[in-house]
């Protein structure tokens, strides 16, 4: 499966990123700069984690109005894969790919730790060898994840299966509505999420348990 | 000209930085102090061939950029 990583500047986990979807999918993905105006033919863009624009004004409100975002909105148009992770989560949600808002932590603090994640949705891309109620354990690093979103977009969220993924009871680290970790759209191409499953694919993670996330991607 | 931009959150909105605020001020012995909310200050110099045509470039802009009109809402004062 091919795929592209869309790099700004500031962002940081695109190496982890890379290596996980080469280990996983087979295919080495492609490398795009921001402030190119059309993407590779791949099946799956994602935007990785990091700190684009060190979060100045909002994060990834620069990012999202780069040059590249409108080949980007293109290919979501035409039901093109999208994940965004942490910063590529609110650099998605910051160019209107996906609902609501990530806000500052409730507890004010920059959180690095493992969660727990509960698959809600496993007919997504992205978590469809998974069955719902699965539980894995994901590394979360932010201080900006708090998922907002006003009431009627949860509840469409809600009522539409939009979740993707949910902290379990007790580990929310950051205050999100309804323990939100994941979500995807509307026509189902684009998942963001705040946790790091890049970062827990290797014993030397500590845990493997997010392979099958990437192993998804190439599930029919 | 001079376009000053101020940028809130809308109510509703938690704002855990104005609680953690309101919380220093209980602190320091400042009594009788609520709804601390925490927002943003933008100025910016624009051309611009006057106050109306001013006004409406930098609401484009609070609309494109400078604001989330998801969580935040945005008032312009042109001088």
């Amino acid at each position: 499966m091919k795929s592209a990583l869309v790099v700004f500047p500031g962002i940081n986990r695109e190496r982890d990123m890379m290596m996980a979807l080469e280990e996983l999918t087979g295919e080495k993905p492609a490398s795009v700069w921001h402030t190119e105006t059309s993407l590779p033919k791949v099946d799956l863009v994602v935007v990785p984690g990091g700190f684009s624009y060190g979060d100045y004004l909002r994060c990834g409100a620069i990012a999202a109005r780069s040059p590249v975002m409108a080949a980007i909105l293109a290919h979501a148009a035409k039901g093109g894969k999208i994940l965004g992770v942490c910063n590529g989560f609110q650099i998605l949600v910051e160019a209107g790919l996906l609902p609501g808002a990530l806000m500052r932590n409730a507890g004010l603090k920059f959180v690095c730790k493992d969660v727990r994640l509960r698959v809600e949705n496993d007919s997504t891309f992205f978590t469809r060898i998974m069955k719902k109620g699965d539980v894995v354990t994901c590394p979360v690093a932010h201080g900006d994840g708090n998922y907002f979103a006003d009431q009627n977009t949860l509840e469409q969220l809600e009522n539409e299966g939009r979740i993707v993924f949910r902290y379990t009871e007790n580990t929310n680290p950051n205050g999100s509505v309804n323990d939100i970790a994941g979500i995807v759209n509307s026509t189902g191409n684009v998942i963001g999420m705040m946790p790091h499953p890049e970062n827990m694919i290797a014993p030397i993670h500590g845990h493997t348990d997010c392979r099958q996330l990437f192993e998804s991607l190439l599930a029919a | 000209m001079k376009a000053r931009i101020r940028i809130t959150l809308k109510t509703g909105v938690l704002d855990p930085q104005g609680k953690a605020i309101e919380g220093a001020l209980a602190g320091l012995g400042f009594s009788g102090v609520e709804n601390v909310r925490q927002g943003k200050y933008i100025e910016l110099d624009i051309a611009a061939k006057d106050r109306a045509a001013a006004e409406t470039l930098v609401k484009a802009m609070c609309e494109r950029l400078l604001a989330n009109t998801v969580i935040e809402n945005y008032a312009v004062e042109i001088q």
